[in-house]
């Protein structure tokens, strides 16, 4: 009783069954790496705080009303010429800037390339953005300002960046991100002090409602 | 004398065998690489802002997201594009410490800091529900925040 051959399973359409899988996970695959704009909330102050006087002229207030058009300084202005009026803002350095942590005096800021006006202001670790915006306000147009002012410290950095390192702010970090061993302190010293010349201070105001 | 004359004639068949296993390791690839969406949108597609400064958000598993558009339904929550959505259903900003708490139960505490709440809205939402939101996540010191942005054309 000789056993009979088992006949072979045809595996032809095999390869159908797995294009067609193959084609399902094509299809659903999202790869899409979600990005945006980062911001640090400031902590709640306690009930009994006062916040410190700050001079008016380290302030650049930026209001957007709900039709979403813009004040900038007392002055209507179109979104696209932000970048260029927050960069001479930050950039002025009229003064000295404020003292460090341990005690030592602030310095006036000698990296500055601006005007140097009395009236703007003092040093770009002094100098705060304001951003007021309606509660009506679109949410697009705040994003944009937002981004032209962070465009604005990144035209600053780079600048920085390349007089002192040899190459963009941009590039900087990224080389700091990939860098490894006793390199990534290095960068990671320069970053910080590209970052500590030029903050980042854009606060948002409680916004108004009409109702 | 024959012999000779016996030519084959056409291409021989390419050899197919393997063809199965290249296309199953391409589909073991995907497989892998899919992250099916967890939640259902209540809302429709946030159609978002771009913008250009923009940052990779890291650590997937630390990042919640809230989701600010039009309802799906809008004969229940009206055609604004104000509603909130947490996890799978349209909430009210009152609800979001509740959201964060949750989500800081699933991490571990050292890990905590370095949550980052993803806010993906609409270009059409307004500030004031933004605000509304920020404040809350004031409350309970979720202070990363990350505003959901498309990589726009420099311009």
């Amino acid at each position: 009783m000789a056993r009979r051959d088992t006949p072979e399973i045809n595996a032809g359409s095999m390869a159908d069954i797995a294009f067609l899988l193959l084609i399902f996970f094509l299809v659903t695959t999202t790869m899409n790496v979600d990005s945006g704009i980062s911001k640090k909330l400031s902590e709640k102050p306690p009930p009994d705080y006062k916040p410190p006087i700050i001079k008016e002229k380290n302030i650049f207030e930026v209001n957007i009303n709900r039709n979403n058009d813009l004040l900038v300084e007392g002055e209507e202005m179109k979104v696209e010429d932000l970048k260029e009026a927050a960069i001479k803002f930050i950039d002025n350095g009229g003064g000295i800037g404020k003292p460090g942590e341990d005690g030592t005096p602030g310095t006036a800021c000698d990296y500055c390339e601006g005007e140097r006006s009395e009236s703007s202001s003092d040093h770009p670790n002094k100098a705060i953005i304001s951003v007021q915006s309606d509660r009506g306000t679109e949410y697009g147009t705040y994003i944009k300002v937002q981004n032209e002012l962070l465009k604005a410290y990144t035209v600053l950095r780079n600048r920085l960046s390349k007089q002192r390192y040899g190459m963009l702010y941009t590039d900087l970090e990224k080389r700091y991100k990939d860098s490894r061993g006793s390199d990534k302190e290095e960068f990671k010293k320069k970053v910080e002090d590209i970052k500590t010349s030029f903050p980042q201070i854009i606060s948002d105001a409680e916004p108004t409602s009409a109702n | 004398m024959s012999k000779f004359k016996k030519k084959k004639k056409g291409l021989p068949a390419v050899n197919t065998a393997a063809l199965p296993d290249i296309v199953f390791m391409l589909l073991f690839f995907f497989m892998v690489t899919t992250t099916m969406r967890e939640t259902s949108l209540q809302i429709e597609a946030p159609s978002l802002p771009s913008a250009t400064e923009i940052k990779k958000l890291e650590h997937k598993s630390l990042v919640s997201t809230i989701y600010v558009g039009k309802a799906k339904d809008t004969e229940k929550f009206g055609t604004g594009y104000n509603r909130i959505q947490l996890n799978d259903k349209i909430a009210t900003p009152e609800d979001v410490p509740t959201f964060i708490l949750r989500a800081r139960e699933e991490v571990s505490e050292a890990e905590i800091p370095f949550m980052t709440t993803s806010i993906k809205a609409d270009k059409q939402a307004s500030v004031g529900t933004i605000t509304d939101i920020r404040l809350k996540l004031r409350d309970v010191n979720a202070l990363k925040l990350s505003y959901s942005t498309q990589t726009g054309a420099d311009n």
